[in-house]
């Protein structure tokens, strides 16, 4: 295995194991701002929930490009032929 | 382990290669046709068990397309109600074994996703004609029109890839866990796979009807026509 491969898996993994750490921390303070939310007004809890289904798909995508750059990189990469 | 960026051909019809995705796309929609036209074909004043569900369906659709946007539901209850009920059959065929979602691929997703920038265009352009169309590129002023032209290409690209990650990643990680674990290991996975595939439809859906009425909307948000939509529900008794 020449080193091109070697370092095309480890940037695979290293891309979604960084990758994921922004969206981790970035999901969990949404969730925690919609249940404050949710816990003083429960009578928007309707509206709130739809906004933040939305919102964590938002953040969410930014992890699925790292995991897409993963995926390119171990089955599409344009270096190994 | 065959990539899941690439797509099983199954057989050439003529020079166009037909991939497993399209055959699952056509049977779904053979049976999104097939259903709408039984279930509606005998429709009364007084509903019938059968159309009740369906007039529930249709109040439920109306009901969140004006509480996200604030527009009258009408005009866009066809497409974005065909792309969620499209989506959410295709994302769920996943649990007739042997079949890969076609939304696991990339042409699908890419297809809905050009759907929705050509539908974002064509409802901006019936809206408020061509001219006004153009000019809500150099909306604030006119040095943000590259960053507009952009903006609006790369949020139908993040739809697509959004889309495509998500169900991609779950069958993946089901075949992946499949093949390390036994049979019934990835049951847990699939129902998990189950709510995936209804929030990403949904939020599909929602995301092509905020970006039409964000084209349509002069800025003054009009009132929400309701006629039609029942009240808002009661939130439920806890």
């Amino acid at each position: 295995m020449d080193y091109l491969s070697l370092a095309s898996i480890f940037c695979a993994a290293f891309a979604v194991a960084f990758g994921a750490i922004g969206p981790a921390l970035a999901e969990g303070r949404a969730v925690a701002a919609a249940m404050d939310a949710i816990a003083r007004q429960p009578d928007a809890a309707n509206t709130i929930s739809r906004t933040l289904f939305v919102g964590l798909a938002m953040i969410e995508t930014t992890a699925i490009y790292c995991l897409v750059i993963a995926l390119l990189l171990l089955f599409a990469n344009p270096l190994l032929g | 382990m065959n990539s899941p960026l690439d797509s099983v051909v199954l057989f050439q019809l003529g020079p166009v290669p037909i991939t497993q995705a399209i055959v699952t796309t056509w049977a779904i929609m053979l049976v999104l046709v097939a259903g709408a036209f039984l279930l509606t074909r005998r429709l009364g004043l007084r509903p019938s068990r059968r159309q009740a569900a369906l007039e529930l369906m249709v109040a439920t659709l109306d009901t969140q397309i004006s509480e996200t946007t604030g527009a009258a539901p009408a005009p866009y209850r066809g497409f974005i109600g065909t792309l969620f009920l499209f989506i959410l059959v295709a994302n769920w065929s996943s649990l007739v074994p042997g079949i890969d979602p076609p939304t696991a691929k990339l042409e699908t997703d890419a297809a809905l996703a050009v759907l929705v920038f050509m539908s974002v265009i064509w409802f901006a352009i019936r809206a408020r004609g061509v001219g006004g169309w153009l000019k809500t590129f150099a909306a604030p002023n006119p040095v943000m029109i590259p960053l507009n032209i952009l903006q609006s290409l790369t949020r139908v690209f993040s739809m697509f890839v959004r889309l495509f990650g998500n169900v991609m990643s779950g069958v993946f990680v089901i075949g992946i866990v499949a093949s390390l674990a036994g049979l019934l290991v990835p049951i847990p996975l699939m129902a998990l796979d189950l709510l995936t595939g209804l929030v990403q439809a949904y939020i599909f859906a929602v995301l092509a009807m905020v970006f039409i009425t964000s084209a349509v909307e002069t800025g003054a948000r009009t009132s929400p026509n309701t006629d039609l939509a029942p009240a808002p529900t009661k939130k439920k008794e806890t």
